[in-house]
């Protein structure tokens, strides 16, 4: 452990902070796209239109048993490849962290889609037959009746799937994408204090998940009331 | 779109021998059935202890288990296996040190650590589920068993766990079939597994599209083998007329 020291730290800290950067804007487009697409697929599961409903189970069915690291690794080299082929233009930035986000959303949809559905049938059907009574339509009655109830409900389970996000995006050194665990890991590759760097790296993320975690605990408690 | 399609680029000879490159895959895929076991194992036995020390009278206990779920789950997985692959061996006694280090072979010393590391990881959930499958028991049946004479030990052997199990068996296949799937983040710490061998072939053929297409095969054929499997445990140890029936 020799040599690592206040000093060192601070010179590794603009990088370190680059990473970290990588890591929470992966988060944030993760969790935003995922949520988004993921409400969508859920209401297509639920759907009364038998094509929509087949097409959104066999979409989570895919995603959930392939590892996020292929999928990650697979998007690498199809995103660009779409990108050409929809625009006739070749995808001239960062392709790694574009791939990256484009494979969490998708991926994280899969998982959001689940919670969604689950969330939207624990609201009691009596909710749907009033809103239809108060003559508004299906979009409406989802859009002011259903879903703002059953987001209430479900945000506990969100942020869980946040935090297992929050673990997976380290995956992204898969392709070379320098998130905070990647920074950590070649700055200490580099100095040859691999050893703390690592367990610096190890202790970040089990202090934020680990108050997240403990965040949400609380908040179940809250709601449950 | 000119991309040149190559659906046998499987069958297409590597140049190293008579090879081709399915044997790579195989290889891979063997690499991946042993972690992937080798880490169910010791989750499996490590999770059902450590979930009935979160169930047992004892303090201690249920706080060691408690800690250790806490910590294994609130690390990335990848973070852990780089913590047993780079961080750990410098730590072991010199003689082991030496074997470690000299004696075995990279892969194999790579695939121990990730084995052990993917285990323990696992053992964390597998504790969750054994706990919550104890303790979704009724009452009843532990007061029965303790009023039959039985000591704590016999209390488990006998009575609890045998139920518990039957119970949290449809969660524990899908544990099953995320051990396999995590055992693909091996690959980021130096093992020869599938992932690693497809993505050296599509670096070695091009053939990007086709290779990652047949892995993702490749994992649906086992992830619905591993599931089937434990359908297959539901159905040979169901005890009638001990949980609802409805669905099939």
């Amino acid at each position: 452990m020799n040599g690592f020291n206040w000093a060192e730290l601070s010179t590794a800290m603009p990088g370190l902070m680059q990473g970290l950067g990588v890591t929470l804007r992966l988060l944030a487009m993760g969790v935003a796209g995922g949520i988004v697409i993921g409400t969508f697929l859920a209401l297509a599961r639920l759907s009364s239109i038998k094509f929509l409903s087949t097409l959104a189970k066999m979409y989570v069915n895919y995603f959930r048993s392939v590892p996020l690291l292929l999928v990650l690794i697979w998007f690498y080299y199809a995103v660009p490849m779409i990108f050409t082929l929809v625009t006739g233009d070749y995808l001239t930035i960062d392709v790694a962290f574009t791939s990256c986000a484009v494979a969490f959303m998708l991926f994280e949809a899969a998982y959001f889609s689940e919670v969604v559905r689950a969330g939207i049938q624990s609201i009691s059907k009596g909710q749907f037959n009033a809103a239809y009574a108060l003559g508004m339509t299906y979009p409406q009655a989802m859009r002011l009746v259903i879903l703002p109830q059953a987001f209430r409900k479900m945000l506990p389970l969100i942020l869980q799937q946040s935090i297992i996000l929050f673990q997976d995006t380290t995956l992204v050194a898969a392709i070379g994408l320098v998130d905070f665990f990647r920074a950590s890991y070649v700055r200490g590759d580099l100095m040859n204090l691999l050893t703390p760097y690592i367990i610096l790296a190890g202790a970040m993320y089990f202090v934020v998940s680990s108050l997240a975690m403990l965040g949400v605990k609380q908040l179940q408690k809250r709601l449950r009331v | 779109m000119n991309y040149a399609w190559n659906w046998g680029v499987l069958w297409d000879k590597t140049g190293i021998g008579n090879e081709i490159y399915l044997n790579w895959i195989l290889i891979g895929l063997g690499w991946l059935f042993a972690i992937g076991g080798i880490a169910w194992l010791i989750a499996m036995v490590l999770g059902t202890v450590l979930g009935i020390m979160r169930t047992l009278p004892s303090k201690t206990a249920n706080r060691i288990a408690s800690a250790y779920v806490t910590l294994f789950r609130n690390v990335p997985l990848l973070v852990q296996l780089f913590i047993w692959y780079y961080v750990m061996p410098d730590f072991l006694p010199a003689g082991v040190k030496n074997w470690w280090f000299n004696d075995l072979a990279p892969n194999t010393s790579a695939m121990i650590s990730a084995s052990i590391g993917l285990g323990l990881f696992t053992a964390a959930r597998i504790c969750e589920q054994v706990r919550t499958g104890i303790q979704a028991l009724p009452k009843g049946q532990t007061h029965a068993a303790y009023a039959l004479g039985f000591n704590t030990r016999q209390v488990y052997r006998e009575v609890l766990l045998p139920q518990a199990f039957r119970m949290i068996l449809p969660p524990l296949g899908s544990e099953l079939t995320n051990c396999f799937k995590n055992a693909s983040v091996a690959s980021l710490v130096g093992v020869i597994e599938l992932i690693s061998q497809v993505k050296t072939i599509a670096e070695y053929t091009q053939s990007n599209l086709e290779i990652y297409t047949y892995a993702t095969l490749i994992y649906m054929v086992v992830n619905i083998s591993l599931l089937m499997f434990m359908g297959f445990l539901e159905r040979r140890f169901r005890v009638p007329g001990l949980m609802s029936e409805g669905k099939s």
